[in-house]
């Protein structure tokens, strides 16, 4: 991105009443409906600059998930990214803090960025972290904005660490639960769990993989589980080992669900709103919440607000006092000024 | 200065000192190198050692909750019956705390495929600036609002101060392998780390040794390192036996590709400890070569390490100075040494300018400040090398949000001036 593409987009910013920012179009309503009055903005794509030898990508925060992935391909490496749609951007995954599915094994989305820049509310052009792979010059700006849903900042690029591919990746499934497999298995890139089935998605060198497989009695596949479909979608956090108890709450809805073992995210969805709200019942009565993902307009994008309120206001109003950028997500902000 | 027991008495520490007007420091075992700890202000300096419980230990979640004055090693000690470790284990970890390694946000070698501090800690309770006691992150993946536990680690006491911290353990692998590769050129063994990462290996530990600090390991240790290399590699390849194996080949290969004289595999455990007590020793040994040493702790992208570690050289010889590198190479941290005796007249002066110099060498090589040790008092004043005057406000405004009154730790990481439209004027004399 150019200095005077990046001058227009700050001044764009600064003069704006209120800023929606817009990345591939795909979590239009996660963390809440942007005011549709806001005006749009939008961050070009583009690779700025990748260093196989070093594992570090930077990109621009319009890149699209897939083409980084095409990009990282060629030199047989990777960032663990898998958005429901290929088209989301670097950004809107970092702003919407989606992990992906093999978290279990490479770790959450926040420990991959190394560097954000961003523009601030009040259209100052900023940088969080550094380049290299480790780092601990002054305070952690690019953890912060990792799920933090354009409220603090429009991205603009990331600089995130990539990985080698594995020469092989491959999914089983077994009728034991995630609790049982994880002992068995080292390392596993995935454990999704819909309360009958795990599927397992192993990571490694051929003859490790096959040797698991055998040992845990897994059966291979070439099907991965299907993400569970349906109008009114939420993601639920709880701790790993209230899996489970979440399980036989969920399995007296009228919703499908996939949880991801090890992890505590579950994917559910459903045709009814009621029934997601009654999801975000069960998430809460484990001490887990429910994020709103799509549809359920009925329903606030959070639930009950989150600890902290006070220090995550006076975060919000430091990098953006005037309360412009994508005004409507995290409405708790809004209540707590 | 006091001991408190527990998050209360630290809760009312902090109050007694705000209704006295002064700021306070978190103390652990007082290891840190930057000088994050240093009292600076007259604080009540809040010492957490008698704070030194494992708390609760689920195997199930692989999650501990730990006081903050647990020492590292005595961590992964309590677990390692249960098959769980404790992934970062800085050379200090005999000694450090696991709240002053939230506060620095620290390394150590096995910290390369593991990830440092930060990637480890899943909550913390932490008693803020104005006495009041906080939960930042919990045991679920993700939570709401923003990563508040992301913006605490590492922030070397400068908002608040951990009481409780609930950290990740990890499965011990089945399979770990160590390894010795011994080069007769620095240059050589620099490149050797490049091509290994660039294969897309990325090995659990991957640490280098110069020829000075190889020989004192040596003479101290006596764990079987050539005493007439230039330099040697300590890798560390671990997990499931086939990649375990492919890996050993492939780092086997390229180190003799790039002029390794012999590759050692350690035969059993007790071979392997021998090896990592060569490297743990390195700093003990260092007194064999002269009395004092100040260490220096940079990072560099990887494809630079060659180039970079010749101006080191340089820099110290510029300045008639002794430096021996001994480091987490596989992630690029430099840890120039510069070893002399301070009793030497005008010695610091030149101390000083060969480590002003490495850190200015580091930065232009698009590298940063620091990798494990933090900012603390030593490098704040380095900090415009790498941020401009919005980057440091955004990074003032964050702290400030979390301790409006300033009162934990002030004049740590951030220069004076760093707030847009804070005065920029320092006494003279004063300690900067």
């Amino acid at each position: 991105m150019g200095v005077s593409a990046l001058d227009a987009l700050a001044r764009t910013v600064a003069g704006a009443r209120a800023v929606a920012i817009a990345g591939g179009g795909t979590q239009r309503e996660i963390g809440g409906t942007p005011d549709p009055g806001a005006t749009e903005v939008r961050v070009p794509a583009g690779i700025v600059r990748y260093e196989p030898a070093d594992m570090t990508v930077t990109a621009l925060a319009g890149t699209p998930v897939a083409m980084l992935d095409a990009a990282l391909a060629e030199h047989g490496q990777e960032c663990p990214l898998d958005p429901r749609s290929a088209e989301a951007t670097v950004g809107g995954v970092l702003a919407c803090g989606l992990s992906g599915s093999r978290r279990l094994r490479y770790g959450p989305l926040r420990d991959r960025v190394l560097e954000v820049r961003f523009i601030t509310g009040d259209g100052r052009a900023v940088r969080g972290g550094g380049p290299t792979v480790k780092n601990v010059t002054g305070y952690d700006i690019p953890r912060l904005f990792v799920g933090s849903f354009g409220t603090l900042g429009v991205i603009t690029r990331v600089t995130l660490r990539t990985q080698p591919r594995a020469e092989c990746s491959q999914w089983s499934h077994t009728d034991a639960t995630p609790a049982d497999l994880r002992d068995r298995l080292f390392r596993p890139a995935t454990l999704a769990w819909d309360g009958r089935r795990t599927f397992v998605r192993l990571e490694g060198y051929d003859e490790d993989v096959a040797n698991e497989q055998a040992h845990a009695g897994l059966v291979a596949t070439d099907a991965p589980p299907s993400w569970p479909g349906g109008e009114h979608r939420g993601r639920v956090s709880v701790a790993p080992p209230s899996l489970g108890a979440l399980a036989r709450r969920l399995d007296d809805l009228e919703c499908t669900w996939l949880a991801e073992g090890g992890v505590g995210t579950v994917h559910v969805a459903t045709d009814s709103e009621a029934a997601l709200a009654a999801a975000r019942g069960a998430a809460e009565a484990e001490n887990g919440w429910l994020l709103r993902e799509a549809g359920a307009p009925g329903l606030d994008p959070f639930g009950r607000p989150p600890p902290n309120l006070a220090i995550l206001a006076r975060i919000k109003d430091a990098f953006d006092p005037a309360g412009k950028l994508n005004p409507g997500r995290l409405p708790f902000l809004r209540r707590a000024a | 200065m006091c001991f408190p027991r527990s998050t209360e008495e630290v809760a009312f520490a902090v109050r007694t000192a705000a209704s006295h007007g002064r700021p306070f420091v978190a103390r652990g075992s007082g290891t840190g190198l930057a000088g994050g700890a240093t009292p600076v202000d007259e604080p009540l300096v809040i010492v957490t050692t008698q704070m030194n419980r494992v708390l609760e230990v689920d195997v199930e979640a692989r999650v501990a909750w730990v006081e903050p004055g647990v020492l590292n090693l005595d961590l992964s000690r309590a677990v390692a019956d249960l098959g769980l470790y404790y992934a970062p284990d800085p050379s200090s970890q005999q000694a450090c705390t696991i709240g002053g390694n939230v506060a620095t946000n620290a390394g150590g070698p096995h910290c390369l495929a593991a990830g440092v501090t930060s990637s480890h800690v899943l909550a913390v309770d932490v008693v803020l600036g104005d006495g009041s006691v906080a939960r930042l992150g919990g045991l679920e993946p993700d939570g709401a609002g923003f990563d508040l536990r992301g913006c605490f680690v590492g922030s070397e006491g400068t908002m608040g101060i951990a009481t409780r911290i609930a950290v990740r353990l990890q499965p011990t692998p089945p399979c770990v392998r160590t390894l010795l590769l011994d080069f007769v050129s620095i240059d050589d063994a620099a490149a050797t780390v490049s091509a290994i990462i660039a294969a897309g290996i990325v090995p659990s530990a991957l640490e280098m040794m110069d020829a000075r600090i190889t020989r004192a390991v040596e003479d101290f240790v006596h764990a079987g390192y050539p005493r007439d290399a230039e330099a040697v590699l300590l890798a560390e390849l671990d997990g499931l036996p086939a990649g375990v194996d492919a890996a050993i080949a492939a780092v086997d290969r390229i180190g003799r590709e790039h002029g390794a004289r012999t590759v050692r595999v350690a035969r059993d455990a007790e071979e392997r400890a021998l090896l990592w007590k060569g490297r743990k020793s390195a700093f003990g040994a260092i007194a064999r070569i002269k009395p004092d040493y100040y260490l220096h702790d940079v990072v560099v992208p990887r494809t630079k390490l060659v180039e970079v570690l010749r101006q080191v050289y340089e820099i110290a010889d510029a300045q008639n100075l002794i430096v021996v590198n001994v480091f987490h190479a596989g992630d690029g941290n430099l840890h120039p040494i510069l070893v002399f005796d301070a009793r030497e007249p005008g010695i610091w002066t030149r101390v000083h300018a060969a480590g002003d110099a490495i850190v200015r060498a580091c930065v232009a090589a698009g590298g940063v400040l620091s990798g494990e040790h933090g900012i603390g008092l030593e490098k704040r004043e380095f900090m415009p090398l790498v941020f401009n005057v919005d980057d440091l406000d955004a990074q003032a405004r964050l702290r400030d949000a979390f301790d409006p009154e300033g009162r934990a730790n002030p004049q740590k990481i951030l220069p004076r001036g760093s707030r847009c439209g804070e005065v920029m004027r320092v006494p003279e004399g004063a300690w900067v």
